[in-house]
């Protein structure tokens, strides 16, 4: 297994809509910052491969067209999934790994803001039996959160908890979309929105796009004072069919933080992409984190959800942090689909 | 496959075998900077690309990056609504919404001054009389009528210059 | 650029889709047509609602469809005080997962308590509000507005509390 690993990471300032912007325009300054912190111009690029669903812009082929923001002349090797960009980590991962690249470049983005996200979402249900009732994706996780309520898994006074301390975490974020000192017993009195979750145990709508640059081992020093190393990564899926399902916990992610390793040392931190705060204490449970662990200091995907870019997110928050020294061995999570149902680990480790 | 067994209550029932399942979504689009700035040239009867400052290509529509290297366009480059059709097609096929008399024309155009055709339609001239190199010129739908869209150009139609040899526009292909 | 000066403009997006059921699927929607609710039987055995033509363990093919109570028990819900166009209802209902009466897993839907954000439980029973037969010569244009039972998950309007009517 060749080491590979995080060596740069770019984020947008993620915001509700950011519709002075199209998408190339959104993503072009994000692939210059990041390649001019690794010190690295386009040429070097082995590999290309990024994240992000047509479904969000309402037009097919939109991520070829911001393709263009990379410049991809002459002729570039690139790959693309319909998915967060840690999965577009994944492939790059994996085609580094058969070692047909050394550098490789992975880029995620969605604006939200043109449609209704929570209907658009909708669309990658179960057509026969779903569409046609357009469940979205809020009523989805309420569904777990009241089934999680019910078999006293979490309580409503976590769930707040989750939200408050993610918040205050946001405020140290300059990309983070909504932060502020708030306490959960205020939290706890807000109205229903879509009960049982409240406004703030969801995470926000957002616009936003991030970029990540993985090299492989003596390339990866050359191009970092302190790479984020991928010690393991995996990812793994549950049935679609949420009655299928035992929605209180998360048995892909236990797998998927298993076969990652994530206990084969001390985690010291923990990115977790959780757009609903009782999915956070699912997810934590699910990979055994304790209490010694600081779960999401970048205020998680309840600061900001740029869909298709939030997981990517995750993992560029967790190298980062490896990377400045203020942390040794992270776990990053990006989750996929209704209710948790698709989960990906990385493990990231300093040297 | 194998063979499914069915209930007693459904034994002898005409089976459904497909569902109607329509579904619409609703979006707001943004052109973003590049492209709003063009279409609101457009507005005023120009036509303004946006020029990559390391390969000098000029694009239009600009969508405010230079797709081979990368880099923002900047600049307003001002073009004639001028050009040489560098390829084009002959549409047979009648579909959904076509508003135009088939046969007709869709071709790429460069406007004199870019470095990218534009797509657009080919009108006043026998579909089978035009050819790749034809000088063509815009024909726009009157003043009241313009606006912040390509639709403002009804269609391109030859302007009575003699073809452009293909040496000036063969990198364009 | 200001926000002002960026140009917009509505795109809708159609899909305008019939889908094959193929016969699993399709006995789903065949036996919602005549008034009634079926469901698979697993590998090992438990009865699975909505069908599916696999295993979710073992992968084999599954084959027999079994027929299951319109009426059954919520295992979880949500409350929508603001429901989404196209939902199955414009005013305030709650959204269930409901294992009907011999069924082993559940199945969503939407269940109508006449607005109360507090009448449903969990372990509640609620059962099918069917909606009406296509009278036999009936030949109602298809307009849009859904009328009659055709082989659709909206043949069930939706759920109600048992009891309450």
């Amino acid at each position: 297994m060749r080491d590979i690993a995080i060596v740069s990471f770019a984020q947008s300032h993620h915001a509700r809509a950011i519709s002075t912007h199209n998408e190339v325009e959104m993503l072009m300054p994000l692939l210059g910052e990041a390649m001019g912190a690794a010190g690295i111009t386009k040429d070097r690029v082995d590999f290309v491969c990024s994240g992000s669903s047509d479904y969000l812009a309402g037009q097919p082929f939109s991520f070829v067209m911001t393709l263009d923001a990379f410049g991809p002349w002459p002729p570039i090797s690139e790959s693309h999934v319909d998915m967060d960009g840690a999965w577009a980590v994944y492939e790059a991962w994996v085609k580094m790994q058969s070692g047909h690249a050394d550098i490789a470049l992975v880029y995620a983005y969605g604006k939200s803001s043109p449609g209704d996200i929570r209907r658009v979402l909708s669309r990658q249900l179960d057509p026969y039996y779903l569409q046609p009732l357009w469940p979205d994706s809020v009523a989805l996780a309420a569904l777990q959160a009241r089934a999680g309520l019910d078999a006293g898994t979490f309580t409503a006074e976590q769930m707040a908890e989750v939200a408050a301390r993610s918040r205050r975490a946001a405020v140290d974020n300059p990309f983070a979309q909504l932060a502020g000192d708030v306490e959960a017993a205020t939290l706890l009195d807000a109205p229903d929105f879509l009960a049982p979750l409240k406004m703030h145990d969801c995470a926000p709508v957002s616009d936003g796009a991030a970029v990540l640059i993985l090299a492989a081992e003596d390339i990866a020093r050359e191009l970092s004072d302190r790479p984020a190393w991928i010690r393991g990564i995996d990812h793994r899926i549950e049935p679609h069919a949420l009655g299928l399902r035992d929605l209180t916990t998360s048995a892909s992610t236990r797998l998927a933080g298993e076969k990652a390793g994530v206990h084969h040392g001390e985690v010291d931190l923990a990115e977790l992409h959780a757009p609903f705060t009782h999915q956070e204490l699912i997810l934590s449970e699910a990979l055994g984190l304790g209490d010694g662990v600081s779960i999401n200091p970048s205020g998680g995907a309840l600061g900001a959800n740029p869909v298709m870019a939030a997981g990517l997110v995750r993992m560029g928050e967790a190298a980062t942090r490896i990377s400045r020294g203020d942390a040794n061995r992270a776990v990053a999570h990006a989750t996929s689909g209704p209710c948790l149902q698709q989960n990906l680990v990385c493990v990231l480790e300093g040297e | 496959m194998a063979e499914i067994t069915l209930p007693p209550r459904l034994e002898g029932v005409e089976p459904v075998r497909s569902i109607r399942v329509p579904a619409s979504i609703h979006y707001r689009y943004t052109a973003g900077e590049a492209s709003s700035k063009f279409l609101r040239e457009v507005a005023k009867k120009r036509l303004v690309g946006q020029q990559c400052p390391l390969c000098k290509k000029v694009y239009v529509p600009p969508r405010g990056c230079c797709p081979t290297d990368g880099v923002p366009t900047v600049g307003e480059v001002e073009l004639k609504d001028t050009g040489t059709i560098t390829s084009f097609c002959i549409v047979n096929v009648p579909f959904m919404q076509n508003l135009m008399e088939i046969p007709y024309v869709g071709a790429l155009i460069l406007l004199d001054g870019s470095d990218l055709p534009i797509m657009h339609l080919i009108q006043e001239i026998p579909a089978d009389q035009v050819v790749p190199g034809m000088r063509v010129e815009a024909v726009w739908v009157p003043d009241d009528e313009i606006g912040p869209t390509l639709e403002s150009i009804k269609y391109f139609r030859p302007n009575g210059e003699p073809d452009a040899p293909l040496e000036t526009y063969k990198e364009h292909v | 650029m200001g926000e002002a000066e960026v140009l917009t403009a509505p795109l809708v997006i159609e899909y305008p889709f019939s889908r094959t059921t193929g016969p699993v699927i399709g006995a789903f929607f065949t036996a919602l047509r005549e008034g009634f609710i079926v469901g698979i039987k697993g590998a090992d055995g438990r009865v699975i609602v909505p069908p599916v033509e696999y295993d979710p363990e073992t992968s084999e093919e599954l084959t027999e469809i079994v027929e299951v109570g319109s009426a059954g028990v919520v295992t979880t819900w949500a409350w929508v005080s603001e429901p989404l166009a196209d939902q199955p209802l414009d005013r305030p209902f709650a959204w269930a997962l409901i294992k009907l009466d011999g069924a082993d897993t559940a199945f969503l839907h939407a269940v109508d308590t006449g607005g109360d954000a507090t009448a449903l439980t969990t372990g509640a029973r609620v059962t099918a509000r069917w909606r009406a037969a296509r009278p036999d010569g009936d030949t109602t244009e298809d307009d849009g507005v859904r009328r009659f039972r055709e082989g659709h998950i909206l043949d069930i309007e939706c759920f109600e509390i048992e009891g309450e009517s």
